[in-house]
């Protein structure tokens, strides 16, 4: 069967679009109408003005990955989409954490922890203090278990955004979507590119 | 995201504009401009607050539109469909905010599941009043996002021209489909300086057909020229993108046994040789066996619905895989293809018709044959000529076959009538099998029956519906005898919800759970709406009851009692693999 456990790994969709109001839901529904959870979801420009790029992070098959890539690039305001596994991106989450100064200041050292952790302090009070690092998922997680010994107050992880490590932008695919024919490359696939390791469609 | 108008996509060689540049307009003046110049001529619609700019707008136009008035909104919506089915043009719909908007909801789902263009008119609240639970407001746009191929609302009147042009092109372009266009109050009623009308022709994010590889249809060719056991397998797209000449062409010159989809029915004609039979659950014996014996599948503008394929796993699991669809998301959705053809079947089947060998495949044909024969000897001559008192659906057909001559068009609705009337209809022209498919909606016959006679005014329409879907939708009785179209209506009553039954039957150990339907008297219910009809229970009076009726001039409404526990058979049942079909 398709949708063995086994066969899960996460995966980052990227998906190049229109800026339209209902894109979101549009895109959003064809995950959930499969009852599938998403992880992780940015939306944001892209490297062209009027250009729109969502990074969609889910755990899933490659073989239900495909289908749903296919589904959300037939949408109309779509322009192109991708997926990467997280070797073929590099990707970073921003988290905040806020402790109470008091606690932090007399029970550890803060230079040590922010050294080893890649954290900075974004904001420092005599009530409180927030911390920032950008990571992996392990590494925000980490500073979350070491700072819930000092009472943490509070935490906050932002959605993954990811960048495609072969990808030669988009300028390129779009300068080919402004033309009148058809596209070569919506007709890539596995039976095609199977020699040539191709992953988008 | 913020909101943004849309960037204008349009060609400049596209129609001339009906008004002269720089007219002062209306949103509502616009919109009607703009289905003009798309060639609309009947608009299926009902009129309500949130819409009435655009319907005052109407009445000066009702010359060269032609609204016809429905009785619900799911009647408008089946109307337009039936309309796109059989004039394969894009079916045009009107209903108001709210109850109307959210009574699209049904039809919009059938069209979307079986590729039906159409362009759908809402109305809405004004704009200020958005999001504020103001009367008869309803989230249309949400609502509808997933059954409508696109959707846009309209708050600001300068955007009309532009948002129809691309409602029309994205509703027909491509894999066809719903669109829905929701326009507030307010934008109906704004001025606007109207700079003309121009179609849509390009979209930059929308790819409505994929590129043809020829390297995918050398593949191809090069499977089927060796392929001892080909099987085709063809589905509406052949339909919808014309291709019919062009499958005739590749069909006849391969050689291959082909058999259908209920949609794909009537591509090619029910008779030619080539034409093997129905597939699927309620289809015909060889074609669902020899699936699973085929050597090269070749499957045409289909998506292999699991009433077609029956238990996945076990599907042509012996056959390499052709696929052609103008959809790259049905490629390997359901079924894994060995050589995938995307592109518009108009333009690979040619290709690929002069890359093949000219063959006949009798032995593989007579297999065919035999099986053939085995379902008419077990099945089929029980069904048509039977020898009990009661009538059956199958023989009601046969009589309708023999007197039309499998020129009209066959409407119906879901159930035991429907996967009879398209195992047993003669199909001998394309467009003329007009059923609700992928959603199975109850109550679309009748409706869609009048959009299909309006869609092609100058064929016989028939309506074949059992007593159950008939009382979904009966009020659109209303819109028949209002615009006075003539739509030839055969309700087949078992007294029963027959399809439901017949699996309680075979599965649910004969536990009849409220399938027993009692109905009101059909013909006193048509007479009140001052259209013909008559009643039978006898088989003698069958074919002068038929002549009747094609023979009214008008609508007629023909009640045949048939057998109250018959079966349809063939039959693949649920989970079960295409071999294990069962002949009874």
């Amino acid at each position: 069967m398709e949708t063995q456990d086994n066969d899960k790994q996460e995966f980052n969709i990227t998906v190049y679009t229109e800026n339209q109001i209902g894109l979101l839901n549009r895109i959003a529904i064809i995950f959930t109408r499969r009852k599938i959870n998403i992880d992780s979801l940015n939306t944001s420009p892209s490297e062209i003005e009027s250009i729109h790029r969502f990074n969609i992070v889910i755990t899933e098959s490659e073989e239900v990955v495909r289908k749903l890539t296919r589904q959300i690039e037939k949408q109309v305001e779509v322009l192109k989409v991708y997926y990467h596994t997280n070797a073929d991106v590099i990707w970073q989450e921003l988290a905040l954490y806020k402790v109470s100064t008091d606690v932090i200041a007399e029970k550890v050292s803060v230079e040590r922890l922010l050294r080893e952790n890649g954290a900075r302090v974004v904001v420092l009070r005599k009530d409180y203090t927030v911390f920032e690092t950008t990571g992996h998922r392990e590494e925000t997680d980490n500073l979350i278990s070491i700072l819930q010994p000092y009472g943490l107050i509070e935490f906050v992880r932002s959605a993954r955004v990811a960048i495609i490590k072969d990808s030669e932008g988009f300028n390129s695919k779009l300068r080919e979507f402004e033309r009148l024919e058809p596209g070569e490359d919506v007709i890539e696939n596995e039976y095609l590119n199977k020699g040539q390791k191709v992953f988008t469609m | 995201m913020e909101a943004q108008t849309i960037t204008q996509e349009v060609s400049e060689k596209a129609a001339a504009p009906a008004k002269s540049p720089t007219t002062e307009v209306s949103g509502s003046e616009a919109l009607l401009e703009a289905l003009i110049v798309e060639g609309v001529e009947t608009i299926f619609g009902y009129p309500g607050g949130a819409i009435m700019p655009i319907y005052d707008a109407l009445y000066d136009y009702s010359e060269k539109l032609n609204h016809i008035l429905v009785r619900h909104e799911q009647g408008g919506i089946h109307a337009g469909q039936g309309y796109a089915r059989t004039s394969g043009k894009v079916g045009v719909v009107f209903a108001t905010s709210g109850p109307g908007a959210t009574n699209l909801v049904t039809g919009l789902a059938d069209a979307q599941i079986d590729s039906t263009p159409l362009v759908c008119i809402t109305g809405q609240v004004f704009a200020h009043l958005l999001g504020t639970d103001a009367f008869q407001e309803t989230d249309v746009i949400n609502i509808t996002t997933p059954v409508t191929k696109w959707n846009y609302q309209v708050t600001d009147a300068t955007e009309i021209p532009e948002v129809i042009a691309k409602a029309f092109y994205i509703a027909k372009s491509g894999r066809p489909g719903p669109v829905l266009i929701d326009i507030t109050k307010n934008a109906q009623i704004q001025k606007f300086d109207y700079a003309g009308y121009t179609k849509c022709d390009h979209i930059r994010s929308y790819r409505p057909k994929p590129i043809v590889r020829p390297q995918y249809i050398q593949e191809a060719a090069e499977l089927i020229n060796s392929a001892k056991k080909p099987f085709i397998i063809w589905g509406q797209g052949v339909i919808l993108g014309s291709a019919e000449q062009e499958f005739k062409a590749f069909v006849e010159k391969s050689g291959i046994p082909s058999a259908w989809t209920v949609l794909g029915a009537g591509a090619i004609p029910t008779n030619h040789p080539l034409n093997v039979g129905m597939l699927g659950m309620h289809g015909n014996y060889g074609p669902n066996v020899l699936t699973n014996e085929c050597d090269v599948l070749i499957a045409i503008g289909m998506r292999f619905d699991d009433r077609v394929t029956g238990r996945l796993d076990k599907y042509a699991k012996q056959a390499k895989v052709i696929h052609l669809d103008i959809d790259p998301a049905e490629i390997d959705k359901n079924v894994k293809s060995t050589v995938p053809v995307w592109g518009d079947c108009k333009e690979t089947l040619p290709m690929l018709t002069a890359l093949v060998d000219k063959k006949e495949h009798t032995e593989w044909h007579d297999k065919f044959k035999d099986y053939t024969r085995q379902e008419v000897e077990q099945v089929i001559h029980r069904e048509l000529n039977p020898t009990t008192d009661e009538m059956t659906m199958g023989e009601v057909i046969k009589q309708l076959n023999e007197i039309t001559k499998g020129e009209a068009i066959i409407v119906t609705d879901v159930g035991q009538h429907q996967m009879v009337a398209c195992r047993y209809a003669q199909f001998n022209n394309t467009r003329s099998n007009v059923t609700s498919g992928g959603l199975g909606t109850m109550g679309f016959a009748l409706p869609a029956a009048i959009g299909a006679k309006f869609g092609a005014q100058n064929r016989t329409v028939v309506a074949i519906i059992g007593d159950g879907g008939f009382q979904m939708t009966c009020q659109e009785l209303g819109t028949i005898m209002q615009s006075g179209i003539d739509v030839k209506i055969i309700i087949l009553n078992n007294r029963f919800l027959g399809m439901v039954r017949q699996w309680q039957e075979l599965f649910n150990s004969r536990r009849y759970s409220f399938v027993d339907i009692e109905s009101p008297d059909f013909v006193a219910l048509a007479a009140a709406y001052r259209i013909p009809g008559k009643v039978i229970d006898d088989r003698k009076d069958l074919p002068s009851a038929l002549h009747e009726m094609l023979n009214n001039k008008g609508s007629f409404l023909l009640e045949v009692m048939v057998t109250k526990e018959n079966n349809v058979f063939p039959m693949v049942p649920q989970g079960c693999s295409v071999s294990e079909i069962r002949l009874k």
